[in-house]
């Protein structure tokens, strides 16, 4: 800090003085920063460079794409096609999870906005922006409901959104009048099989909403009062920030990217199915984010990290899928596959790895 | 005097309740699938049908709904009940209740996992193991399958009775016909997301399908969703690949009737008859039914599709 007064109070140009200011300030930011950045991302790059490699050796033609009806076509599309709605909550529970809290109704959001949806188009006479509109206000309702039973009423975030798992399916399931509600909608349902440029249109509504947010966070006060609110509530309310309306935010945030989700999976199938529309996707976000390094405590996340965690998820189903061993074996190897996964982020496994290599060395070279 | 009359109207009012007609207690899970809501329909139309009283309970999907249910069902004093468990376990002690009551018991649908066999009169259930032979004596009996028949597989639930049972049958028939094979067997949960997700894995796994001559999925949902896959594989479901599942939902019949979807074994929903067959010939005195019986619905094809499926899209 004092660097920098020096730097404003000398007797030069503002443009030098600009300049300096800002290099001042990234030297104060990131003391080694940037090493430590790589390894956050070397870490789940690899693990996911590592999955996509076993994909090759089970299927050569892995990696082809396609140039058919218009778009892209190949399982490495369908990778990222299929990450998008775990892609969308994941995001929005980045943010939840960054100010310590957890939203875990995302999935029956899932199911209650893809619900008001198939409904809405069941029904008729509505445009696809007004369905689309509706479906993202029930989502915001439901995150204004979370927030404000986490923030203002004081419940713990697990128990808060709990109680919206567990009741937003039997919402969605009385929407549907315990059937699966199926449309006949052209343009609705590309929001799920569509294709725009070549690339479907699922992966461009995650692009939109992590560019958005990215900008959100990283060009306004948002994501440093997130990080703030997250490391330690109180403290930040001393400095002023308002921490209650930033929880209120995350909440809101996740379950309108819970909507957009939603709407994703609902126009994928071209049918609600409230039973089993984004059930367990909550388990897979939170999963997401952390494979994407961010602490449960709060305080620490990032957006793109935890979308190549939902990529890792995605790419281990493909395998699962793709490796033709029995269906009884899926379970078991996803648990093996992320437990490796989360070991292989873990500082303190990889230095124990590193000391045991390096003692088989010491004997080694001894005998 | 007052208390008098009281009573005697009482016994009058049980006794013209009792001979005019059988009340029946039906302890439904809920209506969580098209199919169970058939299911529902079916006995109430076949109790109108048969002028027997049935007192309808909807569970939820939580035997404890179940069992308070039942204890109602024999406070009131019903003449039977009929069980559609949500789970297998757990039932003895209110089967006994109601043994001790005099009341008989018939579980359809689901299993019941009780020492003593004797507290329920029998249980009604689909046959899995037909269903699946059937699916498969249909599939070998088309032209596309008598040179070399690559079979793609959606299983449903590990676990699940109905996947494990569609499956055995399934095999069993194909056993017999060395051209065809099960090429890829992967599960998709039984419902139509998964389908059409693991479709698109396991058609690209194939070479896009090429060799692919059919589609057996363990229920219709999950066929509903891999139809989608295949199309956008750029395949035609139905031609080029023969699409053949199990429970007849009404999505289904249209598909059929669109001609991207084969055929469908029914999973019978009409166990309401067979139960109240039982009851009454309980009831008439015939004591020593067997302990399991099993029905087994039809095979639905394209051409009676479109008709079906104005039929069930009413209901």
């Amino acid at each position: 800090m004092t660097n920098e007064a020096t730097i404003l109070n000398s007797t030069q140009s503002d443009q030098l003085k600009a300049e300096q200011l800002k290099a001042a300030r990234q030297a104060r930011y990131s003391p080694g920063q940037s090493a430590h950045q790589f390894s956050l991302y070397l870490y789940p790059l690899l693990a996911l460079a590592l999955l996509l490699l076993v994909n090759v050796l089970l299927d050569p033609q892995f990696f082809s794409l396609q140039w058919q009806d218009g778009r892209l076509y190949g399982p490495l599309i369908d990778i990222v096609n299929r990450s998008a709605p775990v892609a969308l909550l994941a995001i929005g529970m980045s943010l939840v999870i960054a100010t310590g809290g957890i939203d875990l109704s995302v999935g029956a959001v899932m199911a209650i906005c893809g619900a008001v949806c198939a409904n809405l188009l069941v029904l008729g006479d509505w445009s696809i922006p007004a369905v689309i509109g509706l479906a993202v206000l029930t989502g915001l309702a439901c995150g204004l409901v979370n927030g404000f039973m986490v923030s203002y009423l004081g419940i713990q975030p697990i128990v808060a959104t709990l109680v919206l798992m567990v009741a937003g399916r039997g919402v969605a399931q009385l929407l549907n009048q315990g059937q699966i509600v199926t449309f006949q909608n052209p343009d609705f349902a590309a929001l799920g099989s569509g294709s725009f440029l070549g690339l479907p249109v699922p992966v461009w509504l995650v692009l939109l909403a992590l560019l958005i947010m990215q900008l959100l966070l990283k060009r306004t006060a948002l994501g440093l009062f997130i990080e703030a609110v997250g490391c330690n509530a109180k403290a930040s309310r001393y400095l002023g920030i308002d921490d209650r309306g930033i929880k209120l935010t995350v909440y809101l945030l996740a379950g309108g990217c819970a909507a957009l989700a939603g709407i994703i999976a609902t126009a994928d199938i071209q049918g609600s199915d409230a039973n089993n529309a984004g059930l367990w996707l909550e388990l897979d976000a939170i999963l997401a984010v952390v494979i994407g390094g961010a602490a449960l405590t709060g305080g620490r996340f990032s957006l793109p990290r935890a979308v190549i965690g939902v990529l890792i998820i995605q790419a281990l189903s493909t395998t699962i899928v793709v490796s033709g061993l029995p269906a009884k074996f899926n379970l078991l190897i996803k648990a093996l596959v992320i437990l490796l996964v989360l070991m292989l982020q873990s500082e303190l496994f990889r230095n124990q790895l590193k000391a045991l290599f390096s003692f088989n060395k010491l004997r080694g070279g001894k005998a | 005097m007052k208390i008098k009359s009281i009573v005697a109207g009482l016994g009058l009012c049980f006794v013209c309740h009792s001979s005019f007609a059988t009340t029946v207690g039906f302890a439904q899970v809920g209506s969580e699938s098209g199919w169970r809501t058939s299911f529902s329909e079916s006995v109430k139309a076949e109790a109108k049908k048969r002028g027997i009283d049935l007192k309808f309970s909807d569970a939820q999907q939580k035997q404890e709904n179940q069992i308070k249910a039942v204890r109602s069902f024999i406070a009131q004093g019903v003449d039977a009940i009929i069980i559609a468990p949500v789970v297998e376990t757990g039932w003895t002690p209110v089967l006994r209740e109601a043994k001790r009551a005099r009341i008989p018991v018939v579980i359809v649908d689901r299993n019941v996992q009780v020492q003593d066999e004797s507290l329920f009169v029998t249980r009604i259930a689909s046959d899995f193991v037909e269903e699946g032979r059937k699916a498969a004596t249909w599939l070998m009996s088309q032209p596309q399958a008598q040179q070399q028949c690559n079979i793609i597989e959606l299983q449903g639930t590990v676990g699940a009775t109905a996947a494990i049972d569609r499956a055995k049958g399934f095999n069993e028939v194909l056993a017999q016909h060395p051209q065809a094979k099960i090429v890829r067997s992967q599960t998709a949960e039984f419902t139509r997301a998964k389908g059409k997700e693991v479709m698109e894995s396991l058609l690209k796994a194939e070479q896009g399908g090429k060799d692919i001559c059919a589609l057996w999925a363990h229920n219709d949902e999950m066929a509903l969703g891999a139809i989608q896959a295949i199309k956008e594989a750029g395949l035609k479901p139905g031609k080029d690949l023969l699409v053949v599942s199990v429970d007849a939902v009404p999505d289904y019949f249209k598909a059929m009737a669109d001609g991207d979807a084969n055929a469908t074994v029914e999973l019978n929903p009409h166990l309401g008859g067979p139960a109240f067959d039982v009851i009454e010939a309980y009831l008439k005195g015939k004591k020593d039914t067997e302990k399991l019986i099993r029905t087994t619905g039809d095979l639905f094809l394209q051409d009676t599709a479109a008709a079906e499926y104005e039929k069930r899209r009413l209901n």
